[in-house]
Formats: C-alpha cells, sequence, structure tokens
C-alpha cells in the first residue's frame, strides 16, 4: 500500500472534524507565530542598531578615560580625559582626519512653560559631521560662537516638540540647569532610538561654553577620532594607543574603542538577547505539542474500533501506525505552515502599529517549521505506536 | 479448504487457566455451508477468530488451502486476511465517515490497487449486492439490511475463497435477515464457503451442517437434511 493512500486517508479523517483539528492546531499555530515573531523583533532591534552604529562611519576611533581595566561594559571611573591630551592624540598619526571631543552630562532643560532631561553635550564642529547630525530648522553654531563661549544650543526634534510643541524654537531662549540660559539657534532632523541613547532627545553647545560656563572643568567624556578610510583605521587605533601609552605611561589611564568593536558587542547583545526571546516562544510550541498527543490519544481511543475493522480487512501494523503518524504529523505541520502566515502578518502589524522594526528571518521559519514537524513526529508517535498494536478482536469488540 | 486438528486455545486468568478451545478437530470442505452454534462462552468465537486468522491458537494444527496457517506472524496473517477471507460483523462495522463506495473500496487499499482498479471493482460487489443507487450514501443514511449488504460487498471485493460471518443477522429484523441470508445461499451455490456463526436455529436452518460448541468442545455435528430455501431477490 502506498503512503499516498494513507495520506489520503489522513486527510479525511482530519477534514471530517475541523473544528476538533484547527484547535489541536492552535497551540502549534501560537507557538510558532511566536517564536517567528520574538525572532523578527529582536533581528529588528539588532538591524536597527548596527546600523545606526554603522552610519557613523566605520572609521571610528573613540577615546574614553581609562577604568583600571579593560573589561566591563561602562566607562569612567578612572582619572577623566582633558582637552590636554588633545594635541597629543593629533600627532599621533598622519592618517587622522578630524577630531572631535565631547564634553556630555545629563541636565534639565526647558523653557518657562516646562522642562525635562537632556543631555547636554559640549561638542565642537566637526562632531556634527562626525555623527552625521544634520539641522532641520535654522544653523548650527559658527566658529566665531564656538571661540567665544557663546550661550547658543543646537536641540534635537524630540526636546523641541516636547518642550514647544510646534511653535519654531529657532531664536527663543533655553534655560540648562535651571539657571544658564541660551538661544536656540537650530533643531536637528530626527534620528530615531539609538540604542541607549536618544539622539533627539540632546542639547548641542559649544565645548568652551560646556566646560567653563556650566561644567565648570576642562574634563571631556569622549573623544572621536576619524581616519582617512576604513583601511587606515587600524593604524589611527595603533598610533593613538602608542601616543597615549608614551603619555600616561599606563594602559589602565585610558580606554581605547573602535567602531567594529561597539558594533560586535552590540551584536553579541542583542542575540543573546534574541535567543532568550525565542527560547521562551519555544516553550509555547512544545505546549502545543502536548496538545496535539492530547488529541491523538482521544482519537485512538475514539477509533479503536475503526482500527479494528481496519486490521480485519488486512491492513498491516505499519499501516495503522503511519495513518495516525500522518494524521499528528499533518496537524502539526499545518499548524506550523498557519503560524509562519500568522506570525508574518503580526510582524507586519507590530512594525506598523508601534513603529519596532521587525525582520523575518529565513532561519527562524525553517527552525520553527522543523520544529513543528519534529513534534508531530514526536508527540503523534506514541498514539500511533499505541493504535498500531492493538489486537484486532479486543480492538472489533470494544464499544 | 480448512483442517483443524487438536486446535486449542487458552488464556490465563489470574490463576486459572481458561480452556477457550479444547482439542478441537474439523474439517470444512470447499463450497461447504457451515453453522456454528453454541451459547455464549462456548468457544465458538474464539474459534471463528482462528479460523479467520485474526488469532492464534495456543497449539494445534490449523491448514487453509493446505497451507499451516497456525504459526504465521501478524503480518502474514493480515496479508492472509486480505487474499483468502472475507469477514462479515454483526454490527456491520463500517467506517461511518465513509460512504458505501469508500468502504468497500478499503480491503483493495490495504491490497495496493490503484484508484480507477478499485472503483470498478467495489462499483461491481455494490451492484451485485443490489446497491448501485446507494454506492455514495454514508452509513447513517442506510437501513440496517443495506448496511449489512455493504458489509458482504467490502468482504467478498478481494474474492476471498472463504466467507466468515459472525451473527450476521443478529441485529436485522426478520425480514433483512432472510434477505441476507437469502444472499450467503447464492454465494454458496457460486462456490464460496461460508462459515457463520449464530445462536438462531432458524438462521442456522439456512445451512447443511450445523457443529454445536459448549465449553470449548465439539458437542454435536449434523447435516440439516430440511434445509430452507429461500431465493429472494434483495431488493
Amino acid at each position: 500500500m502506498k503512503v499516498s493512500e494513507n495520506l489520503n486517508m489522513a486527510v479525511k479523517n482530519l477534514a471530517a472534524n475541523k473544528i476538533r483539528s484547527l484547535l489541536t492546531m492552535l497551540g502549534v499555530i501560537i507557538g510558532v507565530a511566536a517564536v517567528i515573531d520574538m525572532v523578527a523583533l529582536g533581528e529588528g532591534a539588532k538591524r536597527q542598531v548596527t546600523s545606526n552604529i554603522s552610519a557613523m562611519g566605520s572609521n571610528l576611533v573613540m577615546v574614553f578615560s581609562g577604568m583600571g581595566s579593560r573589561q566591563g561594559g561602562s566607562f569612567g571611573g578612572g582619572q577623566p580625559l582633558t582637552n590636554d591630551i588633545l594635541p597629543t592624540i593629533e600627532y599621533a598619526s598622519s592618517k587622522i582626519t578630524l577630531i572631535a571631543p565631547e564634553a556630555s552630562r545629563n541636565l534639565v532643560v526647558g523653557n518657562n512653560d516646562s522642562s525635562m532631561v537632556s543631555s547636554v553635550v559640549g561638542c565642537t564642529l566637526p562632531y556634527f559631521k562626525m555623527r552625521n547630525y544634520q539641522v532641520a530648522q535654522g544653523r548650527t553654531f559658527s566658529e566665531s560662537e564656538l571661540n567665544a563661549r557663546s550661550r547658543v544650543a543646537v536641540i534635537g526634534s524630540y526636546l523641541a516638540e516636547q518642550l514647544f510643541s510646534g511653535s519654531d524654537p529657532v531664536g527663543q531662549d533655553l534655560k540648562v540647569g535651571g539657571i544658564f540660559r541660551f538661544q536656540i539657534v537650530g533643531v536637528l532632523k530626527e534620528k530615531g532610538q539609538n540604542g541607549a541613547s536618544n539622539s533627539d532627545n540632546m542639547v548641542l553647545i559649544p565645548l568652551a561654553t560646556a566646560q567653563q560656563r556650566i561644567f565648570g572643568n576642562r574634563n571631556l567624556s569622549t573623544i572621536y577620532v576619524q581616519a582617512d578610510s576604513d583601511q587606515d583605521v587600524s593604524m589611527v587605533y595603533n598610533g593613538v594607543y602608542t601616543a597615549l601609552l608614551a603619555k600616561f605611561k599606563d594602559e589602565s589611564k585610558f580606554t581605547l574603542r573602535n567602531q567594529a568593536e561597539i558594533l560586535s558587542t552590540v551584536e553579541q547583545t542583542t542575540k543573546t538577547f534574541t535567543l532568550l526571546l525565542a527560547g521562551i516562544a519555544a516553550v509555547s510550541l512544545l505546549v502545543g505539542g502536548i496538545g496535539i498527543m492530547n488529541i491523538m490519544l482521544v482519537s485512538v481511543t475514539e477509533r479503536i474500533k475503526e482500527i479494528g475493522v481496519r486490521k480485519a480487512i488486512g491492513a498491516e501494523k505499519s499501516e495503522i501506525l503511519t495513518l495516525f503518524l500522518i494524521e499528528a504529523v499533518g496537524l502539526s505541520l499545518m499548524g506550523g505552515l498557519i503560524g509562519i502566515i500568522l506570525g508574518w502578518i503580526l510582524a507586519a502589524l507590530i512594525s506598523h502599529f508601534s513603529g519596532w522594526a521587525t525582520v523575518i528571518s529565513l532561519n527562524s521559519i525553517l527552525i520553527s517549521f522543523g520544529f513543528s514537524i519534529m513534534v508531530g513526529l514526536f508527540f503523534g508517535g506514541y498514539p500511533a505506536y499505541k493504535a498500531a498494536g492493538l489486537h484486532p478482536i479486543e480492538a472489533l469488540r470494544h464499544e | 479448504m480448512i483442517a483443524i486438528e487438536n486446535l486449542a486455545k487458552i488464556y490465563q486468568m489470574g490463576d486459572t487457566e481458561v480452556r477457550a478451545l479444547d482439542k478441537v478437530s474439523l474439517s470444512v470442505d470447499e463450497g461447504a455451508m457451515v453453522a456454528i452454534m453454541g451459547p455464549s462462552g462456548s468457544g465458538k468465537s474464539t474459534f471463528m477468530n482462528i479460523i479467520g486468522c485474526l488469532d492464534q491458537p495456543s497449539a494445534g494444527s490449523y491448514r487453509l488451502n493446505g497451507s499451516e496457517v497456525a504459526k504465521l506472524n501478524e503480518v502474514e496473517q493480515a496479508r492472509l486476511r486480505i487474499r483468502e477471507i472475507g469477514f462479515v460483523f454483526q454490527s456491520f462495522n463500517l467506517l461511518s465517515n465513509l460512504t458505501a463506495l469508500q468502504n468497500v473500496e478499503l480491503p483493495l487499499i490495504y491490497a495496493g490497487l490503484g484508484a480507477r482498479e478499485r472503483q470498478v471493482l467495489a462499483l461491481e460487489a455494490l451492484r451485485k449486492m443490489g446497491l448501485e443507487k446507494r454506492v455514495h450514501h454514508r452509513p447513517r443514511e442506510l437501513s440496517g439490511g443495506q448496511q449489512q449488504r455493504v458489509a458482504i460487498a467490502r468482504a467478498l471485493v478481494n474474492r476471498p475463497k472463504l466467507l466468515l460471518a459472525d451473527e450476521p443477522t443478529g441485529n436485522l429484523d426478520s425480514k433483512a435477515s432472510v434477505e441476507i441470508m437469502a444472499i450467503f445461499q447464492e454465494l454458496h451455490c457460486e462456490g464460496m464457503t461460508l462459515v457463520l456463526v449464530t445462536h438462531e436455529n432458524d438462521i442456522a436452518g439456512f445451512t447443511q451442517r450445523i457443529i454445536r460448541f459448549c465449553d470449548g468442545k465439539i458437542v454435536a455435528d449434523e447435516s440439516n437434511r430440511q434445509v430452507i430455501i429461500k431465493k429472494e431477490v434483495p431488493a
């Protein structure tokens, strides 16, 4: 007897119990859809974060103050870097195009009506170019304002919307840290969420103004160093490293990072996160499989007489086994397919309504589909084995 | 056709041994029509199951068409059932979600026939039972007599040499019972070997030989001199 005949009979039987078949599949449907959506969300977040980091350019080297050791995730804690270090870095390598120091702190900013916490960043003009900040309204500050320690500010789009809600912020006053009054000269283009910090919620002011008028010291939180090209990054990295080591005589006094390193750290983190989410979703797939076993066991009990009849008229043990196994795998397979379609639709809806990026990965489809077949085989196996092992006479006598 | 020697079936129930069949010897010629009678628990059903290759004897010899079948394994028994034996049951045992035609096709599916061939053979078997207008009905849309005729068509569709019927009229009214027995007699006339279990003397009266079982033994084996001949065309 051909497998196709068994397939045909299995389909007829499943179709005869449509509601039951659908309910049985529901567990697998939800499980597969959950796995696909969780992975899609994780992948989407990863894609967005890495693309934001990559947008900064892969030819950047960042210098932070040391923290005693090169392990760990947070920077700072050691002796801070100051403006004095800039010339050392500048002459560290001939392949350096730009240097952009940054001094930043979270402060309360606001106008007369409202206020909120924002990241106040003291920077110089190359910083805009390097971080790819473009001005949507107004202008950036000028060279002379930079040198004159002027109280001018360029603010992020989110901040502009929150504080000025619709009216043009350019030309208006901004209070920083409660007492310092700044004039807004420009608003940045919207950039969207960027990993840990929201680059739409920030106030950019001249570095000298920030250091001397607000923070009251000459500390720098980050120094961005741009190499001539991607190929020169390691040369610049090594040059800066050698120069700083010569200056501090201690490796733990400074920290050096390039974009590739940061990218791989972020990828590692989001990967762990995605795996965690997928793992939780996989549990529901497993529960779906137990649902299939449950129903198949009921189905075997219900159809004992049918099994007896089939055996009496000549069905072999293996043919009964195949029939029930095909039904179980058919259920989980259909569930898997519907789950994939549902997951796809859900992911699109999530993206549409919440704005979170989702990326359906082929791997998650293949794995969850393969997993649902395995679930059918594994959880359908026992009921099918039970059905096939029934003695024809006892099965026929069953009422 | 059937040659049985010292056939025994022993069940172990706790400490006690139940001898469902106790050294039964019997032979049935090809083309014979035999009734097996006896009270419940007499071993007649066990006997039917063994000659139908649904069960294995504990001891003894069973030769079907000259070949020893008592020691066959499950798979070999299944293959033998497809080719050689047709079953008719008291409660019809049709699959309720299949049509009459699909029910009759079932043994042919397990015999490995193609779809077209199956349909031709199944339709022919149903036509022979006078059910050509009912082929696409499901069992619940048919009367008891019609259902039993579908079951007979299913038993015959593989052209077996031996037809076994376990209380075939037990769930039928007297009119339908007579119809079914008429069909069996017609098959008998065509040369089919028939063995049927019954506890009704009227039904046994349609056969030429009546074997009585009691406590796992044959207590009587008599030929029936006044066979009721009821030739009735099935409705």
